[in-house]
């Protein structure tokens, strides 16, 4: 009986009622906002030698910043095949933009993008260790002073680790020089690398100089406050607290090809033109990048 | 070759009793002689066993006798105090633990029958600052020398007791730098400072702080003592936790209050004997310190039981807490519970808005 058809008596049985999608993760999350909250007021979580705390990072910091790198910023990642999956690593990125929101959203570019989900310690300034808040905000995020000792430390132990040569020359400097950079520090970088024979990752980051653009510095102010430098951004003193928020620049990070140190061996670091002539080659290799990722830019805010 | 003749500094402290009773119970010692300047409580004196008692002050030449007519071959070093309440202000503080290591030594030197000496330092020779890196191997030296307080006193004692090592090759000399201390029977500056309800700590810090339980600490000065290990140590449990995380662990209140404000109540309690909030005791409250412990494992060939969490839970233990975990894991159970229920609820009342579904009859009648 070809014409004969099955007619359903419940019409739900044709289109299979799901529940509401939206209330069950809402449920979810609240469940999980309070696991999190338990844990936090019994102290029932892990942290490490460094003061990295990931259960804080992952529930809190991490998910502050993703409105930022996805809507904001529309971070695009390129080359992340070139960071390992595994082992150690040091990723040396230019700086740039005022406050160090490039080294926030390489952290989250390469947890987010990396396949491997991996995390990004960063080494930082002893005068962002001695402010309170941000201080120990920046260990629990994983960060570590910028000393070899750390460094060593962290890339023995497998760790992936991201470090600014420029340091505040970098991120201190005036909008005019945009993606210019800056003397490499001594390269201190390429003597932990050497040490412990991991590689060395470039990464270019595009976008951060437009964040907020330096167009003065109150050299006088920064004295007085005991800092490196003192932004005037076109927002910044003239809008207040408003003039903290960054302007939407596009930005564009790439991670290039690793440079490999192993086969030099660790009696290298003691050879300072080696470390010299590395650094160099580091440092070319992300200025070629920033040009090129510059050239693939549309226009700044595009 | 087991020691002898052994001669215990600081005997009436909770640690330097227990060495002393721990010595006293190995039969390949001859004799155990505990020195203080305070005469032990009865109930260490149970423990002490055949230890003799020698009530003596080490910042006096008279110590000298003592290891001269005993021949003394091992003296462990341990009269030194970390906090001014305990020994009567800063002044005399400084004076037992400087002077009194100077005299101690400068008795050793003479004392041709010393063949080893075990100190008892602190890693607070390492200091605390931003500057410092995050874990210190024995061969790292403060950025920030420490100007003062027990870190200094640490310090100078370090060096005076390098320079005895350098004049008496012949004495192999220990020094241990061990972290906090902290266990159920322990006095020391954390477990006093961690019994309060309400725990005062920086305002925008967090310190990473490295425990090390009683027992392990015990057992590492017995093995110092009876082994033949000379040079540095860093000792200390595996892992770390935060400052935030101990407190909140133990069931404490913290109370983070801005540095200047704790400076002052610092001052204020320690008028009282309280806890001690000196400007160095600050700077760990801010920064906190972490030792490696590979040479204490590898060289020294001792991996302490309690890793710095079990050594927190055994102290725990002692501690009544103020917001107790159980009460925290019923309110989020609670909570979560009511979550469940306005979830269901939410659903059920959705389910009575949904528009009524059209009627089967009619629908029949549709597709034919």
């Amino acid at each position: 009986m070809p014409e004969a058809r099955v007619i359903p008596l419940r019409p739900d049985d044709e289109e299979p009622r799901l529940p509401p999608p939206s209330s069950a993760s809402w449920e979810e999350q609240v469940a999980d906002g309070l696991e999190f909250l338990r844990r936090r007021v019994t102290g029932d979580y892990d942290t490490d030698e460094f003061g990295f705390d990931p259960d804080l990072t992952d529930h809190v910091l991490l998910p502050l910043l993703r409105p930022l790198f996805e809507r904001w910023f529309r971070v695009e990642t390129h080359g992340v095949e070139n960071v390992p999956a595994t082992g150690g690593g040091l990723v040396v990125a230019n700086h740039s933009g005022t406050l160090p929101l490039d080294a926030m959203m390489a952290t989250v570019a390469l947890h987010d993008d990396h396949p491997a989900r991996r995390r990004l310690r960063l080494l930082g300034a002893d005068l962002v260790f001695d402010l309170p808040f941000i201080g120990s905000l920046s260990r629990k995020l994983g960060s570590t002073l910028a000393c070899n000792e750390d460094a060593e430390r962290l890339l023995t132990g497998g760790e992936l680790v991201g470090v600014f040569p420029e340091g505040f020359k970098g991120i201190g400097k005036p909008f005019r020089e945009r993606y210019t950079l800056q003397r490499f520090g001594r390269g201190g970088f390429v003597t932990a690398a050497l040490r412990t024979g991991t590689p060395i990752i470039p990464c270019a980051i595009v976008g951060a100089e437009e964040a907020y653009p330096m167009i003065g510095n109150v050299k006088t102010v920064a004295r007085l406050l005991g800092l490196p430098y003192f932004p005037v951004t076109p927002t910044f003193p003239a809008l207040g607290p408003l003039g903290l928020v960054p302007l939407p620049s596009k930005w564009l990070i790439a991670f290039g090809e690793p440079i490999e140190t192993a086969s030099y061996g660790p009696a290298a670091a003691e050879d300072p033109m080696l470390v010299f002539n590395l650094t160099d080659q580091v440092r070319e290799t992300i200025q070629q990048s920033l040009y090129q990722l510059l050239l693939q830019r549309k226009s700044v805010w595009g | 070759m087991p020691p002898a003749v052994v001669l215990v500094t600081g005997v009436s402290r909770w640690l330097g009793g227990a060495l002393a009773a721990e010595l006293a119970r190995d039969r390949a010692i001859e004799r155990v002689i505990g020195v203080d300047t305070v005469p032990p409580s009865p109930e260490m004196l149970r423990r002490l066993g055949r230890t003799e008692f020698v009530r003596a002050d080490i910042r006096n030449p008279l110590i000298g006798k003592v290891i001269a007519t005993a021949s003394v071959d091992t003296v462990v070093h341990m009269n030194i105090s970390s906090t001014p309440a305990g020994s009567g202000g800063r002044g005399p503080m400084k004076e037992l633990n400087v002077i009194g290591t100077m005299q101690l030594l400068a008795a050793c030197q003479r004392a041709e029958s010393v063949r080893r000496f075990v100190l008892k330092s602190s890693s607070a020779v390492y200091g605390a600052s931003s500057r410092d890196p995050a874990v210190f191997t024995e061969a790292m030296q403060a950025r920030r020398v420490p100007s003062g307080g027990f870190a200094r006193d640490s310090l100078d004692i370090e060096g005076y007791v390098r320079s005895f090592a350098r004049r008496r090759p012949d004495v192999r000399v220990a020094a241990l730098r061990f972290t906090n201390f902290i266990g159920p029977r322990i006095d020391s500056v954390l477990t006093s400072f961690l019994r309060m309800p309400l725990v005062p700590t920086a305002l925008g810090y967090d310190a990473r702080v490295q425990l090390l339980h009683e027992d392990d600490a015990l057992a590492v000065l017995t093995r110092a003592t009876t082994g033949d290990f000379a040079g540095t140590v860093n000792v200390g449990g595996e892992g770390t936790l935060l400052l935030s995380q101990v407190i909140r662990r133990l069931g404490r209140l913290q109370v983070p209050l801005p540095s200047p404000a704790l400076g002052s109540l610092g001052r204020f309690t320690r008028r009282f004997g309280f806890v001690d909030y000196s400007p160095e005791q600050m700077r760990f409250l801010n920064f906190g310190r972490v030792v490696d412990t590979t040479v204490l494992r590898e060289e020294f060939g001792y991996t302490p039981r309690y890793t710095t969490e079990q050594a927190l839970v055994d102290y725990a233990s002692t501690v009544v807490p103020v917001i107790p975990p159980e009460v925290v894991a019923g309110i989020a159970g609670r909570a979560q519970a009511l979550v469940t229920r306005v979830g269901a609820t939410a659903g059920t009342v959705g389910e009575r808005l949904r528009p009524a579904p059209p009627s089967p009859g009619l629908r029949a009648v549709r597709d034919a």
